[in-house]
């Protein structure tokens, strides 16, 4: 049963919602107005005035094959990300579930890494492969490897994903240790005594009852994949080498902020929107459906 | 089909020993229920039974062949729980074939066998839906089903219906002791309800504190306990204990004395053994409970037949009973 609070007159219940409703109209409707009605202007070059042009900044986005390669690019690295930090979030948490000694020290180092700023730890990253100073290179260096992410793309992407998904794994493992900590110990033991073993309970029993929450972690990681990696990709590689790690959000700052193509920009925030909004939507109605047991 | 052997097993947590050296010798296909109060370690040598808790010390034969050190898959046993620990994302077929294609049964044989038990258990109808859409019973049934299917050695109950309301306690009661003289498979069964024990049991297991006090049949077992743990935890109302002192004791040993509700008789005021005063009845119709106070200050159960009248509360009496039917406790709680 649900319990329900209900409040007498209207005056209290729109107060307390004013203060979420203006931090919503103040840091998301207006930024995101703005940038529509941005999107269809194009400044002159000293920002003095704007000349109206239609759907012209999507028309010419449409065509620009650095932005299409970097909606490749934005593909690659949040796959990659959500795939890397969920898997050894996962891995992790089986883990953790399994321990009876020493699992709440094991748990809150694991935690820790959530607590550093992405810029923050987009820098320890760098300087562990910085190429001239990086222990990590270093170490490669010894081995053979010639380790260079300012110049191949490859590693460059490489470690910006490991850079992002770094911290994630602390978000992860949280929800993925609590959603495996929900599942009844007779179940599992009830399938033990079926004959299953370890990774066939994990195949037939833990992995379906933790769809629930994989779903959610997914939904979520994607979309810090999408928007909350800039600082990652800001501090490590800014976008290079060439455009090898330009994902879609680093592309807006780029050409707005830098190029000062501001009603480009604009219109890739739109794009992004609807992108956004797509996925949530594709989600939800075709992934949820099938994670309710 | 098998036997069951305890020997003198033991099981420490960190420091505390929690059983201390049970030794149980179950015959094939006897059907033995562990009854005791909670935290007595009924359930965890149930669990140790089945593997998913080690034994400290002692030894586990299942049909003369120790597995102490298998894992659980592999000593041919089935388990039902109390929660039922159904698979909540698989349909009741799924749930009942589970074992059987991690076996890799063949298709047709799963069909048979699943058909079979759900027949067996009235479960035809929902053979397609999930645990969240059936009720308690149904639920517990299919618990049933799915060690039945998998034809085990041996069955293990642990506290499979103390989830369930009265009524259907009672009836799913005789279903499983009818399926188990059916199937004629080995069991053991735990529980906290010692009518369950005394219904089911073909003999039973009376645990205190770790220990096994006594095993017996359950009428054997109420007729003659053997300690006044056992004497107080079996039969309903429970055994009126009197100190020896209020009486001349037959032996200098004796320091409690049992005497079962039934067994003592109403008497007038200043006859019988004891004087007591009337507090209160219960006349539950078959049967009448009368509850009364020793003028020592002790209380005292009686039940008489429903057809007896019923005295007045709150007048004087006197209580008396056979000197057969005392049963007589040392110091330790042994009968003597």
């Amino acid at each position: 049963m649900e319990k329900r609070v209900t409040f007498k007159g209207w005056l209290l219940p729109m107060l307390l919602l004013l203060p979420q409703v203006f931090i919503t109209a103040a840091f998301f409707f207006y930024p995101a107005g703005q940038a529509i009605y941005q999107s269809l202007f194009i400044p002159d070059p000293f920002g003095l005035s704007m000349q109206y042009v239609g759907l012209g900044n999507f028309e010419y986005l449409a065509k620009d094959p650095y932005y299409r390669a970097s909606f490749v690019t934005t593909a690659v690295f949040s796959g990659l990300v959500t795939v890397v930090s969920m898997g050894m979030a996962l891995y992790l948490a089986v883990l953790a579930d399994r321990l009876i000694k020493g699992s709440g020290t094991y748990r809150t180092l694991l935690i820790w890494p959530y607590a550093v700023a992405p810029a923050v730890a987009g820098v320890l990253w760098l300087f562990m492969f910085n190429t001239r100073v990086g222990v990590i290179s270093w170490y490669l260096g010894l081995l053979g490897y010639d380790w260079n992410h300012v110049l191949n793309e490859t590693e460059a992407m490489g470690l910006v994903v490991v850079a992002s998904s770094w911290g994630r794994v602390s978000y992860n493992f949280l929800f993925f240790l609590a959603g495996l900590q929900a599942i009844p110990r007779s179940v599992i033991e009830a399938a033990a005594i079926d004959g299953a073993r370890f990774w066939t309970r994990f195949r037939t029993i833990v992995f379906p009852l933790l769809s629930p929450t994989t779903f959610f972690l997914l939904v979520v990681n994607i979309v810090y994949a999408f928007f909350e990696t800039f600082g990652v990709i800001h501090t490590i590689t800014s976008g290079g080498p060439q455009q090898a790690t330009t994902i879609l959000v680093y592309k807006v700052y780029k050409d707005g902020f830098v190029g000062q193509d501001l009603g480009s920009s604009a219109a890739q925030s739109v794009v992004l929107l609807l992108v956004v909004g797509l996925l949530t939507v594709i989600q939800f109605k075709y992934i949820e459906r099938r994670v309710h047991y | 089909m098998a036997t069951l052997t305890l020997n003198q097993i033991r099981k420490t947590f960190g420091k505390t020993e929690v059983i201390h050296g049970v030794d149980i010798d179950v015959r094939d296909g006897e059907f033995i229920v562990i009854v005791g109060p909670s935290g007595c370690g009924k359930s965890t040598l149930l669990r140790m039974v089945a593997g998913l808790e080690t034994v400290t010390s002692g030894e586990i034969l299942i049909d003369d062949r120790r597995v102490n050190e298998e894992e659980p898959m592999d000593r041919d046993i089935a388990m039902v729980f109390q929660n039922y620990a159904l698979y909540p994302h698989m349909t009741v077929f799924d749930n009942m074939a589970y074992g059987l294609k991690i076996a890799k049964t063949p298709k047709s044989e799963i069909e048979d066998r699943v058909a079979t038990a759900a027949k067996m258990l009235q479960l035809e109808p929902y053979l397609a839906r999930k645990p969240r859409e059936l009720s308690g019973g149904q639920r517990q049934r299919v618990a049933m089903g799915r060690a039945i299917v998998r034809k085990p050695s041996l069955f293990l109950f642990d506290e499979p219906l103390s989830n369930l309301d009265a009524k259907l306690r009672v009836q799913m009661r005789l279903e499983i002791k009818d399926l188990q003289k059916q199937l004629g498979i080995t069991s053991l069964y735990v529980t906290h309800d010692q009518v369950e024990a005394m219904t089911l049991a073909d003999r039973m297991i009376v645990m205190n504190g770790g220990v096994a006090d006594q095993i017996g049949a359950p009428l054997e077992v109420y007729e003659n306990p053997a300690t006044e743990f056992v004497a107080g935890f079996i039969g309903s109302p429970a055994t009126n204990f009197l100190p020896a002192r209020l009486f001349s004791p037959r032996d200098a040993r004796i320091k409690t004395i049992g005497i079962r509700p039934e067994h003592a008789t109403l008497t007038t005021a200043g006859s019988g053994r004891l004087p007591a005063k009337i507090v209160f009845t219960e006349a539950l119709g078959a049967e009448t409970l009368l509850h009364l106070r020793l003028d020592t200050g002790e209380s005292f159960t009686i039940r008489q037949d429903g057809t007896a009248p019923v005295p007045t509360e709150g007048t004087a009496c006197g209580i008396d009973w056979p000197d057969s039917r005392e049963l007589d406790f040392d110091e330790a709680g042994k009968r003597l």
